[in-house]
């Protein structure tokens, strides 16, 4: 029973890691109706900045907020060099651009920064947190439950922002349809540097996150791969769904692997969570936060 | 229908021409809308109707001609500018934010009119929420006044298309414009939806001195509402004045049923 629960725990925890990078797919999806292929990207670039200038001798708190600059920055380049040219075309337009954002922010970030692999020190440890083993016997990562803490911050306050605000209403308004958000007199582009943003600033603190455990590298953009079927089970519109799916995966895939692992010769940890998103796929496709698409004929 | 007092010129078009590489969607058009009134714009399909309202509404650019709006000619406006100015709109086919409630709906409306501090906007506290609490109730005002009390948590699109139409008008209404345009209003109604709407538009047009500016199809509901018609047949203006002078123009009824060769 101990171990199960320390499986499921351990699962759990880095599910909301997954969450995290998950969380940017859902802003911009939200705002723009366009699935940003280059968050994975933007996971990488803003961990790379971040580290980059922690090694040049700045300390980590000065690092970070001028890494959310540079984010910013990115963001305001974005909207007016790709974005707005592009106002009223169609969504797959879109989401060819930011293919091609990808490619461009990866090299962008290599030719800056060079390719090797950097060592983040975020000053917590990734080990077991000595009271919780004491007292129930389960070594759960005290980096995780840091990173969880993060987590649940950051959601409540996307989700506040995104119910109750002008610029939340906003943001909905104009991902749903461009020409009637314009007509009520909402700055369209004002919005896309807004919602790139804090798209930026997600991937930041992802990336951060990621970046500490394992090693701030290229590979960092394929944990956006892992966000795909977070998605597909929360819903790409819903902030909540991010969540509650990246913890549904993540406590999947671990117990999947630890229980049905040795049957098959383990490695499910890696496929595990694209066969759930799968079979979620046939049976409500809109994931289970998501907006239902009503259809009148 | 008696006759409103109207006011001075609010916006007046002069010669206006607006091409698509070679298809000419509107050819040398000139017509004022004079405060408060209910202008209707009236043709057959492909009249150049839309096109109209699109140009008013900064949506196109007319390659030549000059619109004066509140005395002075106007350059180069877009729609986000023409919002800014006073001017809102509805869509020939429905343009509201799907997933979102009908309050919310008609609460981005409100988006020009509030004013908060994005970062204080952003935590929800002290003057945006009380702002938010005051906007709240300019936009129950509205739905009371458009009788949706009943919807206003259901998201739009699950509302049948009479309600869509409504809760569009809504969301135009929240903005205060002092100039509305309405693009079909009344298309696919059933009679009753169609008075309902009518009541709505003169309503507006009387309590809160709205000038409207509308194209509609049912000539029986255009002729019965409007103050002033304009008639346009292939991108030109075939006639203007009020129902009546239209109703006895040649051109007019030779445009609507065809003239024998």
């Amino acid at each position: 029973m101990q171990f199960f629960l320390e499986v499921l725990l351990g699962g759990l925890l880095t599910g909301i890691m997954y969450s995290m990078v998950a969380l940017g797919f859902v802003l911009i999806y939200k705002a723009s109706g366009v699935f940003n292929f280059a968050q994975g990207a933007m996971v990488f670039f803003a961990a790379l900045t971040a580290v980059g200038l922690h090694d040049l001798g700045l300390s980590l708190w000065l690092a970070i907020p001028l890494t959310m600059l540079v984010m910013i920055v990115l963001a305001m380049a974005i909207e007016k060099i790709v974005l707005r040219p592009l106002v009223n075309q169609p969504e797959i337009t879109l989401f060819m651009v930011t293919i091609g954002l990808t490619f461009f922010i990866e090299g962008l970030a290599q030719a800056i920064w060079g390719a090797s692999v950097r060592k983040l020190e975020m000053g917590i440890d990734d080990v077991p947190l000595e009271y919780l083993l004491d007292t129930l016997g389960i070594a759960i990562s005290q980096f995780d439950l840091v990173a969880a803490g993060i987590a649940f911050v950051l959601v409540a306050g996307l989700a506040m922002f995104f119910s109750k605000t002008k610029v939340g209403r906003a943001l909905r308004a104009v991902a749903d349809d461009h020409q009637a958000a314009l007509s009520i007199g909402i700055p369209l582009q004002q919005i896309w540097v807004i919602v790139w943003g804090v798209a930026g600033f997600v991937a930041l603190v992802a990336g951060l996150l990621w970046g500490a455990r394992n090693g701030v590298q290229f590979a960092l953009t394929f944990v956006a791969l892992k966000a795909l079927p977070v998605l597909i089970l929360g819903g790409f519109t819903s902030v909540p769904g991010a969540i509650v799916g990246g913890l549904i995966i993540g406590a999947s895939e671990k117990i999947a692997e630890v229980y049905l692992g040795p049957y098959v010769g383990g490695g499910i940890e890696g496929w595990f969570p694209y066969v759930l998103a799968l079979l979620f796929l046939l049976a409500r496709p809109e994931g289970l936060f998501g907006e239902k698409i009503i259809r009148r004929i | 229908m008696a006759q409103r007092q109207s006011g001075d010129v609010i916006l007046d078009l002069q010669k206006i021409s607006l091409h698509f590489g070679g298809v000419k969607a509107l050819t040398d058009i000139s017509f004022d809308v004079r405060e408060h009134e209910i202008r209707a714009i009236i043709g057959p399909n492909g009249a150049g109707k839309s096109s109209m309202l699109n140009v008013i509404n900064g949506v196109y650019h007319p390659q030549e001609g000059t619109i004066v709006f509140r005395g002075k000619p106007r350059h180069e406006m877009d729609t986000y500018q023409a919002a800014k100015a006073g001017i809102a709109r509805t869509f020939q086919n429905i343009a509201l934010f799907k997933g979102m409630s009908v309050l919310d709906n008609i609460m981005t409306g409100r988006n020009l009119k509030i004013r908060s501090n994005f970062l204080l906007d952003a935590i929800y506290w002290g003057p945006a929420q009380r702002e938010e609490i005051e906007h709240r109730r300019k936009v129950e005002e509205i739905i009371d006044f458009l009788e949706i009390q009943h919807i206003r948590k259901t998201p739009v699109g699950r509302l049948p298309y009479g309600f869509q139409k409504r809760v569009e008008l809504g969301r135009a209404l929240a903005a205060e414009p002092s100039i509305l345009l309405l693009d079909e209003p009344m298309a696919g109604m059933n009679v009753e939806e169609k008075q309902d709407m009518c009541r709505f538009i003169l309503d507006v047009n009387d309590q809160f001195g709205t000038t409207i500016v509308l194209i509609e199809h049912d000539m029986g509901v255009v002729m019965d509402i409007s103050d002033r018609v304009v008639v346009l047949d292939y991108g030109k203006k075939i006639g203007d004045g009020t129902p009546d002078e239209i109703r006895n123009n040649q051109d007019v009824i030779n445009a609507y049923l065809g003239v024998a060769h």
